[in-house]
Order: structure tokens, then sequence, then C-alpha cells
């Protein structure tokens, strides 16, 4: 529906179903694009930088091995502005092999300056994949996008959705132009070679660019709403009202643990939720904001970052140092290689968390907790 | 087909008139700009301004990382008088193939008109056999309409002189280095351009800056090629092959008459040489002059000639010529 000119795309468990149906809608003739039918990731990545740099509108999708394997690339597009989308079917990293979901593909690709978004539903993998584009086109922008949708969970469920009218995503995203294309009309040259005196300015110029594009995100999500009447946050949170404890998730898992904050709110426990949708740039604020009223933070992470812990509680006690002192942040690791959380999982976590916390606020250090292993 | 080079003699007066006038035809523009930071002598930076005189500026040029990325591209400076991108190392014939498929499709859609611009891929040795090949071979596969163009310097010169899988037998590199148990490379060069010739591409060939007219020519027949062409082109490396930066159009002119570097076309399948010998020179008379090749014996040097020979009679073979 965002009427791409360029798809480029190898095939890989959890996402090829995605780009199979692409090829068939262009092989149908529903969809104006060229298919670049390439031989690994790291050429889908680089078919659709020079796709985008020629200033065609581009679309590819990878999961976990695909993902690393086309890493070196991802850096390419931040660095030049190029406005790519992508979708990330996550998934686990070999070895073992895994096909099956969690986030420690999406963890290796903090730092590539993207902005990432996390879907919860297929809903808002629609939704955010469409606002993607607005945000990575608009012309204060300029940054490539990333969807990270969860492997099966959200990339093999079949779900009801509102697809909105073409025309109406078609206005909101309309064909746009980049200043500086691949024209011999007005040649420019690109990607150049920095050595010392000027490598640190250009990666200064990347970063201030790039936080200036929070505002531009925040618009396109109040765009979306006021057009289609679903809005999205940076952060989002749910039954917060008076909780002390909240529960802190990522992706698909979240609509889970609404049901498990259901259940402990009815046992009476003032506890909550919060989601972070937007992952980069980081949303510091907001963050702060959605915390301020806690005693107690229980960080959930899909993801290993071995020696050190959940990724996802390393950066949010980064984003609260200094804050707040006074907040004990707690973490576990579950739903590794596409191990399910179940209900009562999430409800260990709050309460054990609460229990670590008080011990934390004692000032004991504790190693975080990987939830679910089979003794 | 070119004269072959030798005695002027052999040559025509009609020959000898035409080789004078054809170069006053060439362009007097220069799409490679002057003052890159190329080393004294370099055959590459020699073979990219003809190279690019041939393909004008209605042209789109992605680079791989390697020499001619580093000498042509310095912040806030370039070379390029044409639309210009560098990403990454190994991945010219994927970047190629993604702007001729937004062209492709922007045209279709009408999105911007049809100027008939034209899409070129350009990288080193390493670029092209070693870690690009792949990111090529689909290119070819996939039919793009490029035309890619192999800057064969024989080692990894922009890193200090490491051996490629196009690195002759027998030559120094500071990863093959000479020692007792050790003549340097121990692998025959791999035939690159016979690789792409698998893929039954519309058009193939190899070239020379030695041979300008023809490098020139074989440039403009890519171009105009429906569908992927491919260009190999030997550039000599005063610095990496340890000879005088003042012997490099000599050294070419060597690689091609012992018959090391022989120049072809292959036209839909068809082999053609472009410039042919009945008598090849001894490859002695290349290698002598060249200090990466100093420590070969006599009999290193034979088992080369022998291989030479041999491949070139192969080669020959392949044109119906013998």
């Amino acid at each position: 529906m965002a009427n791409a000119d360029v798809i480029s795309a190898y095939p890989i468990t959890p996402q090829t179903h995605i780009v199979e149906r692409l090829a068939e809608m262009i092989a149908d003739g529903e969809l104006d694009a060229e298919f670049i039918c390439v031989e690994s990731e790291h050429s889908a990545m680089s078919a659709c930088v020079g796709a985008s740099a020629a200033g065609a509108r581009v679309f590819t999708c990878s999961a976990g091995q695909g993902l690393e394997l086309m890493h070196e690339v991802l850096y390419i597009p931040s660095s030049m502005r190029l406005p790519v989308v992508a979708v990330a079917a996550n998934r686990a990293l070999s070895g073992p092999l895994s096909v099956w979901c969690d986030h420690s593909d999406a963890m290796a690709l903090r730092d590539i300056g993207w902005i990432q978004i996390f879907a919860e539903n297929n809903q808002q993998a629609f939704d955010l994949t469409v606002c993607a584009y607005r945000m990575a086109e608009d012309q204060d922008v300029l940054f490539p996008a990333m969807v990270h949708i969860d492997g099966f969970y959200l990339s093999h469920v079949i779900e009801d959705m509102e697809l909105p009218d073409e025309a109406d995503v078609a206005d909101f995203i309309p064909d746009y132009e980049h200043p500086f294309v691949l024209d011999p009309e007005r040649p420019v040259s690109m990607g150049c070679y920095a050595p010392p005196f000027i490598y640190l300015e250009a990666k200064m110029a990347q970063e201030v660019a790039f936080e200036a594009t929070k505002p531009k995100i925040l618009e396109v999500w109040k765009a979306f709403g006021e057009t289609f009447g679903r809005s999205y946050e940076p952060v989002e949170t749910y039954r917060m009202d008076g909780a002390r404890t909240a529960l802190l998730t990522m992706g698909s898992i979240s609509e889970s643990a609404m049901l498990a904050i259901d259940e402990l709110r009815s046992e009476g426990k003032e506890v909550g939720l919060i989601r972070l949708r937007l992952w980069r740039p980081f949303p510091f604020a907001k963050f702060r904001q959605a915390v301020k009223n806690l005693d107690c933070l229980v960080v959930l992470d899909r993801a290993i970052s071995y020696g050190m812990g959940g990724p996802v509680c390393g950066e949010v006690k980064a984003a609260l140092y200094d804050k707040r002192k006074d907040l004990s942040i707690v973490s576990f690791i579950a739903g590794i290689g596409g191990r399910d959380i179940t209900l009562d999982e999430f409800k260990y976590m709050i309460n054990r968390g609460e229990e670590k916390a008080k011990m934390v606020a004692l000032g004991e250090e504790l190693e975080p907790e990987i939830i679910g292993v089979r003794e | 087909m070119m004269p072959a080079m030798g005695e002027e003699g052999e040559r025509s007066e009609l020959e000898q008139e035409l080789n004078l006038f054809t170069p006053l035809l060439l362009t007097t523009d220069e799409n490679f700009a002057p003052g890159h930071r190329a080393c004294i002598g370099c055959g590459e930076a020699l073979a990219v301004r003809h190279v690019c005189k041939a393909l004008g500026t209605n042209v789109i040029v992605v680079n791989a990382t390697g020499c001619i990325e580093i000498f042509s591209s310095l912040l806030p400076q370039t070379s390029w008088r044409m639309p210009w991108i560098h990403t990454l190392f190994e991945n010219v014939g994927a970047v190629v193939s993604g702007v001729e498929s937004a062209y492709k499709a922007r045209i279709r859609k009408g999105k911007i008109p049809d100027r008939g611009v034209k899409f070129v891929g350009i990288a080193g040795d390493g670029g092209t056999t070693d870690i690009g090949l792949q990111a090529l071979s689909g290119a070819l596969e996939r039919g793009h309409n490029i035309l890619y163009c192999c800057f064969d310097n024989e080692a990894y010169m922009n890193t200090g002189i490491q051996r490629s899988s196009s690195t002759p037998y027998g030559a120094w590199t500071t990863t093959a280095p000479v020692g007792k148990r050790s003549i340097g490379q121990m692998t025959w060069k791999k035939n690159m351009p016979e690789i792409v010739v698998a893929h039954r591409i519309p058009y193939v060939a190899t070239a020379c800056p030695s041979y300008p007219l023809d490098l020139m020519e074989k440039v403009q027949k890519g171009l105009e090629t429906e569908g992927p062409a491919y260009l190999h082109i030997l550039s000599v490396c005063p610095t990496g092959w340890r000879c005088a930066p003042e012997e490099t159009i000599e050294l070419g002119r060597l690689a091609v008459e012992t018959g090391v570097f022989p120049l072809y076309e292959v036209i839909n399948g068809e082999y053609r040489m472009s410039v042919d010998f009945s008598v090849l020179r001894p490859v002695g008379d290349y290698l002598r002059r060249q200090g990466r090749f100093r420590h070969l014996t006599e009999k290193d040097v034979d088992r080369i000639q022998a291989r030479v020979e041999e491949d070139y009679s192969k080669l020959r073979e392949k044109t119906g010529a013998n």
C-alpha cells in the first residue's frame, strides 16, 4: 500500500511470506515495483541503498541471521540520509540454530542510526510501517526506519485488522522527492572518504540531525491518529493509575503482559505496564515521565547481552541514572528463542520483582534472572 | 581488430594514418578530474580517466571501497564529474542493481523522464574476484542493464600490497611473502573474465590502458549492450609491482605481448582476440621488469611460460583461430 518503487529481499524465516506476497502483487500487476531477488541480505540492503540514492521509495524485510548479514550495510542509509524502510521479523540468533522469536537481532542493531519502532500486533505492524515511510521521508528527517515485529507471534498470526482505504494511505504518504539523488543532471558524489579532520564533523551532524527527528516522529503519529483514528506514542502505558510498580515490555509480549496486569489489579495490586514503542531515538523525556511515580520497575528483556544481562534493562538504567536514585530496577530475561512466557510467569516477575526491589533498595546487587529455564 | 603491436613496418600505411588520426577524435573532456591522490605512475588512475572519457557524463558510477574510491573522493573534494556513489567494499553489484532498478521503476511509473542514463559499477580485483564476487554474480545472473569494470592491479594495493585471488603465481606480496618455503603467491591467478563468461552475459572483454583506444571502444560497446556487460582492465601498479612509475604503459604492453594478459572480447558467447600474436614474447621480458618477481628462478619462469602458452592457446582455440 506504500506503493514502493523497488523491493529487494532474500528469503528467511519468519519474514519470507511478507515478500512472497509482495512478489505475488507485482506478478498480478497490483503493485508497480521492481522486485530484486538478490543473492543475500547484504545485497538486499545494498540494492535498497542504491535504489534509495537514486530517488526510489524502497522496502525490504529480514530477520535474525539476515539482519546480522546486512548489519554492515545498515549503517550506510543512516549516514547518507536515505529513507529506506524495513521490517524486521525478530528472530533468535545462532547457535544453536533457531528460527523462533526473541530480540537478539534487534538488540544487535541498536547503534545503526535508524528510527526503530516495536509493534505489538498486526494492526500496529501495518500502521507503524505506513508511519515509518512518512517519518523517514520527511524532509527534516531523511533517516531510515525499521519496524520490529516479533517473528511468528506477529509474522505468522492471522488476526482481524482494519485496512485503511488505499487512497487515504496514498494521501498520508504521498510521493516524495529527496533533495539529493543520483542524477546526471545534477551530479553529486555520495559516500566519500573522510579522514580524521572531517569524519567527526560528519558524525556530529548525523547525531544532531537524528536527535532532531523526535518531534517529527510525534507529529507523524499525531497526524496518523487524526486521519485513521489510531494513535501511537513513543512510550505507552497500561493501567498506570496509582501504580507503584510497573513492568516494562517491548513487542508482542506486551499484550500478554496486559492480561497479567489485569489479574494482578483484580487481586488488588497497584501495578501497571510500560511499553517501549520507540527504541531509537530513545525517548528519554517520555520514559522518565512514565516512571515518575514508581518505586519499582521490572524490566523484561527478550535478549541476553552475555556477561552484562538484559540490554534493555541496561539502557533503562542509563536513562534513569542520576535522575531517579530512589527507583529500584529489577531485570528479568524471558522468551528467548521462541520460549513462550506464561501468565503465571508474568505475575511471578512482577511479584518477585517487588521483593527484589526491596533488596535493591538496601543496596544489594542482583543478577538478572532468566525465567522459564527447565531444571 | 586492432593492429598487432610489433615492428612499425608490419602495419599498412592506412593503419598508421588511422592510428595518428583516431586520437584526434577523442573528447578533450576530463570527466574524471585531475588533482586526485593516486600514486605516481598509477595505471589504474589512467585507466579510470580513459574509461570516464568513454562513459561521458550521462552515467551513474557505483564504486567499491579501494584505491580508486580513496584517491578520488577525499572529503570535501571529488574527482567525479558524473553522479557517483560509494558505500562498501563487497556490494557494488548489488548497489548498481538497485540504482538501475530505481530508474527502471521510476521511468515506468512516469516519475522521471527517460534520458537514457547508463549505470556503471567499478571495483578493484579484491572487490571483484574476492569479496565482491557474490554480489557481482547476482547482478549478472539477474540481467541488470549495467556495465561493470574491474580495475585489476593484482593485489590489495590500497591496504598495502596483500595478495588477492587475482595475484599472479610467483608474485611477492605482503601476505604471500617470499621465504625459504615460499616463492610468494603459490596459486594461479583466478580467471575472472571466464567466470563472468559462464554467466552467459552479452558482453565480456579484457582491456588495458596501454591500449587506450581499444579500452575506450570496449567501454562504449559495454555501455551500448542491452543487459550486463563486464570489462576486466589490467591496471599496472608501480607501488605494488615494484617497478618504475614511468614504465606503466610499457609494462601493460608487455603483459599483452607476452600473452600474460591477452586482450579479447566475448560477444554473445563468441570469442574474438583484440590483439593477436602468432609468436608471444617470452614472459621473462615482462617478469624481469618487476621487483615483485625478482626472486623467481629460471625454473619458476619456465613454469609460468608453459602456463601462459597453454592458456593463450586455449583462448585462441575458442576464437577458432587455431
